[in-house]
């Protein structure tokens, strides 16, 4: 492209330049097509529209990166993923301590059925195999369970790398946006919607005692 | 060929629980010296210290698997004829032909019930 601009269209800027608080939209547009009728021979219609095409593709990766920063990415990774593998994981201690308990039943079960006559205590023994047998689920669901929480570690390494490419956009969605979700969580009086939490982890649970010193300060 | 029930008979899982299943179906078949170990390698310094008569091992653990456990078994001079079969809850075709390439004697898929145990049993060891 030539940098040369023609005399009358630098008289005509320097003019504008002059009275710029009362220059019209008209005006502006006349100098517009001045201005690209100086690049005739230099842009052809197809670089035109390429430079249109490229600069709607700017556009929509910018909208995008602004609507993926507003998705919190980050979040999903310091508090979603963690809490749902927590969860996992109590389910497999849960089910083990159950199973556990099921079994020490069943021994009990099975050492008094040795004292037992035959017709009885072969019977017992019978249904006692057939609780070991059924005993086995936990196995099951523990290994699916792990399969899960690798699952979910392979999306948390994607979405860290989301967060990595897009710490900066982030960064700038939440300085735009104090209000975000942690501020206001604390703060507002939760709605029915958000006492269903459904049963907390060991950690995080309340103890019956603990429900109860609760229950009598309200006496 | 009788089977001596008193043989010891070394079980492996990482689940404590599915231990404590195998070894009260054991129990009821009558194998009373059943001691256990959590994964592979714990099993293999077990296998080099005292003489067991068979081995029943889950095959998904860590550091060491069950098929890796079985490979060392069948490289060692010593251990190479030691009944061993595989409970575990890989089910796939690729599993069980990796697992006879390696020399195991039998397969049971979890979930699985006292009788199938039994029969397994009896197919590796004779009938008791």
């Amino acid at each position: 492209m030539t940098a040369t601009v023609p005399p009358e269209l630098v008289h005509r800027l320097t003019a504008l330049k002059g009275r710029m608080q009362t220059v019209s939209r008209d005006e502006i547009a006349d100098v517009v097509s001045s201005l690209l009728a100086t690049m005739e021979g230099d842009l052809s219609d197809e670089n035109l529209k390429l430079f249109g095409e490229l600069e709607s593709l700017s556009n929509y990766i910018t909208t995008a990166k602004s609507e993926i920063a507003a998705l919190r990415p980050d979040e999903i990774t310091s508090r979603h993923l963690p809490k749902a593998t927590d969860e996992l994981d109590a389910i497999v201690g849960a089910t083990e301590e159950a199973t556990n308990a099921i079994l020490g039943a069943m021994e009990s079960l099975e050492a008094i059925a040795g004292e037992m006559p035959s017709e009885f205590g072969d019977k017992v023994n019978e249904a006692v195999t057939q609780v070991y047998e059924a005993c086995n689920f936990q196995d099951i669901t523990g290994q699916r369970i792990t399969k899960v929480v690798n699952a979910l570690k392979h999306i948390e390494e994607k979405v860290e790398a989301l967060v990595s490419a897009f710490g900066d956009e982030i960064a700038k969605y939440k300085k735009a946006h104090p209000d975000a979700e942690e501020a206001t969580e604390e703060v507002k009086k939760p709605t029915d919607a958000d006492l269903l939490n459904g049963p907390q982890l060991p950690d995080d649970a309340s103890k019956q005692a603990e429900i109860d010193a609760l229950l009598a300060s309200f006496d | 060929m009788s089977v001596d029930l008193n043989m010891q008979v070394l079980i492996v899982d990482d689940y404590k629980t599915m231990l404590r299943i195998i070894r009260n179906l054991l129990k009821q078949l009558g194998f009373n010296n059943v001691d256990e170990a959590t994964d592979g390698s714990m099993a293999l310094q077990k296998l080099r210290d005292k003489d067991y008569g068979m081995v029943i091992s889950d095959w998904n653990m860590e550091p060491m698997t069950g098929i890796q456990l079985l490979r060392e078994v069948r490289a060692d001079s010593r251990l190479k004829n030691l009944p061993f079969i595989m409970i575990t809850a890989e089910s796939k075709t690729e599993n069980v032909i990796a697992a006879k390439e390696a020399g195991v004697n039998n397969y049971i898929v979890k979930p699985f019930n006292a009788a199938t145990l039994k029969t397994k049993l009896v197919t590796v060891l004779g009938n008791f």
